[in-house]
């Protein structure tokens, strides 16, 4: 009898059991799955960084250490070369000349076409995601007239920040337009406008503030472009810091400086994106 | 409706004159000249001189030499190295995608692999070749491989490296529109997790997979950096040969060489593309 009840009991539970049983079998092997995807692939990744940075502490002798390659950043030159310190600098300035002129050009002409030329703004999104199917070493090849035109006038590398713009633009148009899809721009401008704010005042006090995420956005994707675009700088024969690694490499192969100032832009671009991570996550949960 | 009338311009009696007198589209002047200068007038000329000859006269038949069996060579190798590396990232990238998605939405796994993937996905160029070759190359850490220097392998592997990364950034999207609910409806229809991906989620992903995988084949089309770092004295792919003959006049003397290889690249590209956002329109019906 209390065979028969426990055995009707267990027969009852089980059907009720059973799939919860399949999900946790399921639910760990999905985790197992996981941790294996994410050392295999963590490693791939991880490995060549390594191994760069281990070169670029390499000393006088294999197998030393030494930080002489970190300390070369600012002071390698090479008879036959430009220095590195310049071409690191005017890597720098022409991220900071992008990122502005890219935002100038991109934001008040996002708000105005949204607000005034609806009409506009398919031919618009289409021009902004163009770059993408000419990508730089097409581009480079129209562009080696225009630039001869240019350098009549201004010899120096920042010029490049006219064609690095043209390389930002699809990047920066989707962030800037996930932030302007956010917030409703006519009834905020309205609003403002009605109050007596110039359309200055609109864009700068009130429009850009409510999109301070998405510019961020652009910013620094347009840094990370310019700090690690080389074709447009080399067929164009200007020196960026990209340039400058790649000819200190055909000079002396190995040269530990090579290593040491990818590792350093690298990590410095890494840091970047990771410090905007987190300053999204931290806005989202201020303002939720 | 007369009174409609009368108080809508008396609302506003300031702009109603200005705004008949200035059209909206004055507004988008300054990006519309800019994109007209910086990407339509290079990307005019690119087409323009293809069909010229290097005097600048109209030669339609240049562009038959796309045809030529040495410029032939340098469209095969391009294949050859986008669809391996393409195919690799593509079919790595998904996995790696499931993995992070199938996480905790705001954990710090997926967000180091997205701030990672956002550097890795834009930063190759140069950097990339002096990692691997610290790691694979001649004097590398891990190994001295043979194969290091091969064309398409060795290099197919680099490429992978920025492949999977902008995998996981354009095909996640598609992977977090997966709704539980099906996965739910699915296992309660008595589902395997095989006849689940068989019938239910692949189907879903399908467009969006080969859609992200087109993305990375244009993606390696156009790449040259790497390539260039890693074997700058032989010419396999496109861009390679496109920059030889930009900064060189050996060639085929007759016509503007870097020219008709850049429309002939610009004509794949746009048909990828276009491929590229078919696709995506057909995903988006489902993943919203």
């Amino acid at each position: 009898m209390a065979a028969v009840t426990s055995l009707g009991e267990s027969s009852l539970d089980r059907p009720a059991e059973r799939p919860r049983g399949m999900q946790a079998r399921r639910r760990r092997r999905l985790n197992l799955f996981r941790y294996l995807v994410f050392t295999v692939f963590g490693l791939f990744f991880i490995l060549p960084l390594l191994a760069m940075t281990r070169f670029s502490l390499e000393g006088r002798t294999l197998g030393t250490w030494s930080l002489t390659a970190w300390k070369q950043i600012v002071s390698y030159s090479f008879p036959d070369l430009p220095p590195l310190l310049p071409a690191i600098e005017i890597t720098l300035e022409l991220a900071v000349i992008s990122c502005v002129i890219v935002l100038v050009l991109l934001v008040p002409t996002m708000v105005w076409i949204r607000l005034r030329v609806q009409w506009l703004s398919r031919i618009f999104e289409f021009l902004c995601l163009l770059p993408l199917t000419i990508p730089a070493i097409i581009l480079v090849v129209g562009l080696a007239p225009i630039y001869n035109f240019i350098r009549h006038y201004e010899l120096s590398a920042l010029m490049l920040f006219w064609a690095y713009v043209i390389l930002a633009l699809p990047y920066a148009y989707r962030a800037l337009s996930a932030g302007l899809n956010a917030i409703d721009v006519p009834t905020l401008s309205e609003a403002a406008r009605s109050l007596g704010a110039s359309w200055f005042t609109v864009i700068t006090r009130v429009i850009v503030p409510n999109m301070w995420q998405s510019i961020l956005n652009a910013t620094v994707l347009t840094s990370a472009l310019v700090l690690g675009e080389f074709t447009i700088a080399y067929l164009l024969l200007y020196t960026n810091l990209q340039v400058e690694l790649f000819s200190i490499s055909r000079n002396t192969p190995n040269a530990s400086v090579i290593f040491s100032t990818s590792v350093a832009s690298l990590m410095f671009a890494f840091a970047l994106l990771l410090i905007l991570s987190f300053a999204g996550r931290r806005r989202q949960r201020g303002r939720g | 409706m007369a009174v409609v009338a009368t108080t809508e311009p008396g609302a506003r009696p300031a702009r109603a004159g200005r705004r008949a007198s200035i059209p909206g589209w004055v507004g988008t002047v300054p990006f519309l000249a800019y994109v007209g200068v910086f990407l339509l007038l290079p990307t005019g000329i690119v087409i323009v001189d293809a069909l010229k000859n290097p005097s600048g006269a109209w030669q339609f038949s240049s562009v038959t030499e796309l045809g030529n069996p040495l410029v032939r060579t340098y469209f095969i190798g391009s294949l050859k190295l986008c669809l391996i590396s393409s195919v690799i990232g593509a079919v790595f990238g998904a996995i790696l995608a499931y993995a992070v998605a199938s996480g905790n939405p705001d954990g710090v796994v997926r967000r180091l692999y997205l701030a990672a993937s956002g550097v890795l996905a834009q930063f190759g160029g140069i950097t990339l070749a002096f990692a691997f070759l610290t790691l694979l190359g001649p004097v590398g850490l891990l190994a001295h491989a043979s194969w290091f220097y091969d064309f398409p392998w060795g290099i197919a592997l680099i490429y992978a490296y920025f492949e999977i990364p902008l995998m996981v950034l354009v095909f996640m999207p598609a992977i977090d529109g997966l709704k539980v609910q099906w996965r739910e409806a699915s296992e309660n229809l008595g589902a395997s997790a095989w006849q689940y991906w068989r019938h239910v989620g692949g189907p879903l992903l399908a467009p969006a997979f080969i859609g992200s995988t087109l993305l990375l084949f244009a993606n390696a089309l156009s790449a040259f950096a790497t390539i260039e770092a890693w074997e700058s004295q032989i010419a396999y792919i496109v861009p390679q040969q496109i920059s030889i003959s930009l900064s060189s006049e050996v060639g085929l003397s007759n016509i503007n060489y870097a020219d008709v290889l850049a429309l002939g690249m610009m004509v794949m590209v746009a048909i990828i593309m276009t491929g590229y956002a078919l696709l995506q329109r057909r995903a988006s019906r489902w993943l919203r």
